[in-house]
């Protein structure tokens, strides 16, 4: 959908969030720096005007890493035009957006390896050479 | 006796990773409107939490809760919230009718007693039993049996909730509200014609991450979605502030989005959560599509005057308050603010 959709209420007014949360996200970069606090803002949260969301990814940009999640649906984890400021939305199998995130923080938790994946991970590479090759275990006696 | 699996066990076997895992959790703290930082304890608790059994009882209704909750032809993320529960009795949606049907529902009556939660949606006859019964059985005697057992009760849309559609004058059936009946058990209103799908799975998910009921307000509604006027959250509401208003549906108000007022909308006095969590995967709210708020989640909406006469005119409130609201609306939507952040300190506080 954009600006100009047909479908959308012709309203040429603007809630006047934008600036506010870029003001907010100045401050949390400051955090950021100086305590290395990081900072979630739930976009969900606050009552945007049509179109008042693509402005604000509009201002904010596009920077140098982009990473996309296929986990129960897919997600979008990308670093912003400004260092330590991404843009997170989350997707469902359906493709509806289930929550839409500015993340200010070095990198986002979700992009980490977790232990459990690991652990998992782990379990499957060692079944994927034990069976096919034995003298590998004969070896390591495993 | 049976073992209940958790839900970290049920995703993990349906080969969801910790990533996907953390998503959901993400997505529940949103879906509750709690802040971000509260996803390490939902994760937490919501990889303990076993799957409860559900009844689901359909009264006096037209299936637009049920539709409203499984719109969806595709699986959600929320949706796994079903997946997580058991839903023993539904009989819109289950398999087994008649005397099979009844026999699901009083196992996990049995099985589950003092645990269970009852979702109703539609209103109950106290006229005449015989305007609707399921099996024989009058929707009271059926409502009453069950809750008997539950941990509690959740009246699903605004039937359930306040009477609805069937309790609209001249409330020919005797209509009357599951909390008018149910009074030993704690009951929670979750209205509005249909309610917001997220909003029903909400408080299934609160129930099931903390072990405890949402915070209610005066009607029984829960606040974190029922705690705010459409208006309070509404874009639109500057224009009613600056006092520009759509007079038709096509003149030039109407074009420029203008606000709704004197065409009827209900937003000053309707408290729900369309205006933020909206409607169709988040795309819009009824508003946002150029109609007013009809004040769908209120009691007695149905009686309240014309849908398109102003709020100034009609039964909803008085015009003298009314006319305060434009001066006094951004003090309430300062309290609602701090009422929100309140709600996030205690959550904060007690994790």
């Amino acid at each position: 959908m954009t600006l100009q959709d047909p479908t959308r209420s012709p309203i040429p007014y603007r809630h006047g969030n934008v600036t506010p949360l870029l003001n907010e996200i100045v401050h949390a970069l400051d955090r950021l720096l100086a305590d290395d606090e990081p900072t979630i803002i739930d976009l969900a949260s606050l009552p945007f005007a049509p179109g008042e969301l693509e402005d604000l990814e509009q201002a904010l940009g596009t920077g140098e890493l982009t990473a996309e999640l296929e986990a129960l649906g897919k997600s979008v984890i990308r670093e912003t035009a400004y260092p330590g400021v991404w843009w997170v939305e989350h997707r469902n199998t359906g493709g509806e957006v289930v929550g839409r995130y500015i993340e200010i923080t070095r990198s986002p938790d979700i992009l980490m390896s977790q232990d459990a994946d690991i652990g998992a991970g782990r379990a499957r590479l060692r079944d994927s050479f034990d069976g096919s090759a034995p003298e590998l275990n004969k070896e390591t006696g495993k | 006796m049976k073992t209940i699996p958790t839900l970290g066990e049920i995703l993990q076997s349906q080969g969801v990773s910790r990533r996907g895992f953390m998503k959901y959790c993400a997505a529940t703290a949103s879906l509750l409107a709690l802040p971000p930082a509260m996803v390490p304890r939902i994760a937490r608790a919501l990889e303990q939490a076993r799957r409860p059994s559900v009844i689901w009882l359909s009264f006096q209704e037209c299936t637009g809760c049920t539709e409203s909750l499984t719109r969806s032809s595709s699986p959600t993320l929320e949706g796994l919230i079903f997946d997580s529960i058991s839903l023993d009795y539904h009989h819109t949606l289950q398999a087994a009718s008649g005397e099979a049907a009844e026999a699901a529902r009083h196992a996990a009556m049995q099985e589950n007693m003092g645990n269970y939660l009852v979702l109703v949606d539609g209103s109950i006859p106290m006229g005449n039993p015989g305007y609707s019964t399921i099996a024989g059985i009058s929707n009271y005697d059926m409502l009453m049996e069950t809750v008997e057992g539950a941990a509690a009760v959740v009246a699903i849309g605004s039937c359930a909730a306040f009477g609805g559609i069937p309790g609209a004058d001249p409330n020919p059936t005797g209509a009357m509200s599951v909390s008018d009946l149910v009074k030993d058990k704690p009951v929670v209103n979750v209205p509005g014609c249909p309610p917001i799908p997220m909003v029903i799975t909400a408080v299934l998910a609160q129930f099931l991450t903390f072990g405890q009921l949402p915070d209610l307000d005066i009607h029984g509604r829960p606040t974190a979605f029922f705690g705010q006027t459409i208006h309070d959250r509404c874009y639109r509401r500057p224009f009613y502030e600056q006092g520009k208003f759509a007079e038709t549906f096509d003149d030039e108000g109407a074009r420029k989005g203008w606000c709704l007022f004197k065409l009827g909308c209900k937003g000053p006095i309707t408290y729900n959560a369309c205006a933020t969590v909206k409607w169709n995967a988040g795309t819009s709210f009824p508003i946002e599509s150029g109609h007013p708020c009809l004040g769908c989640s209120e009691p007695g909406f149905w009686d309240k005057g014309g849908f398109y006469a102003p709020l100034s005119t009609g039964k909803f409130d008085s015009g003298e308050k009314l006319a305060g609201a434009a001066v006094a609306g951004v003090a309430l939507g300062a309290a609602a603010a701090v009422a929100g952040r309140r709600r996030q300190a205690k959550y904060m506080k007690e994790g």
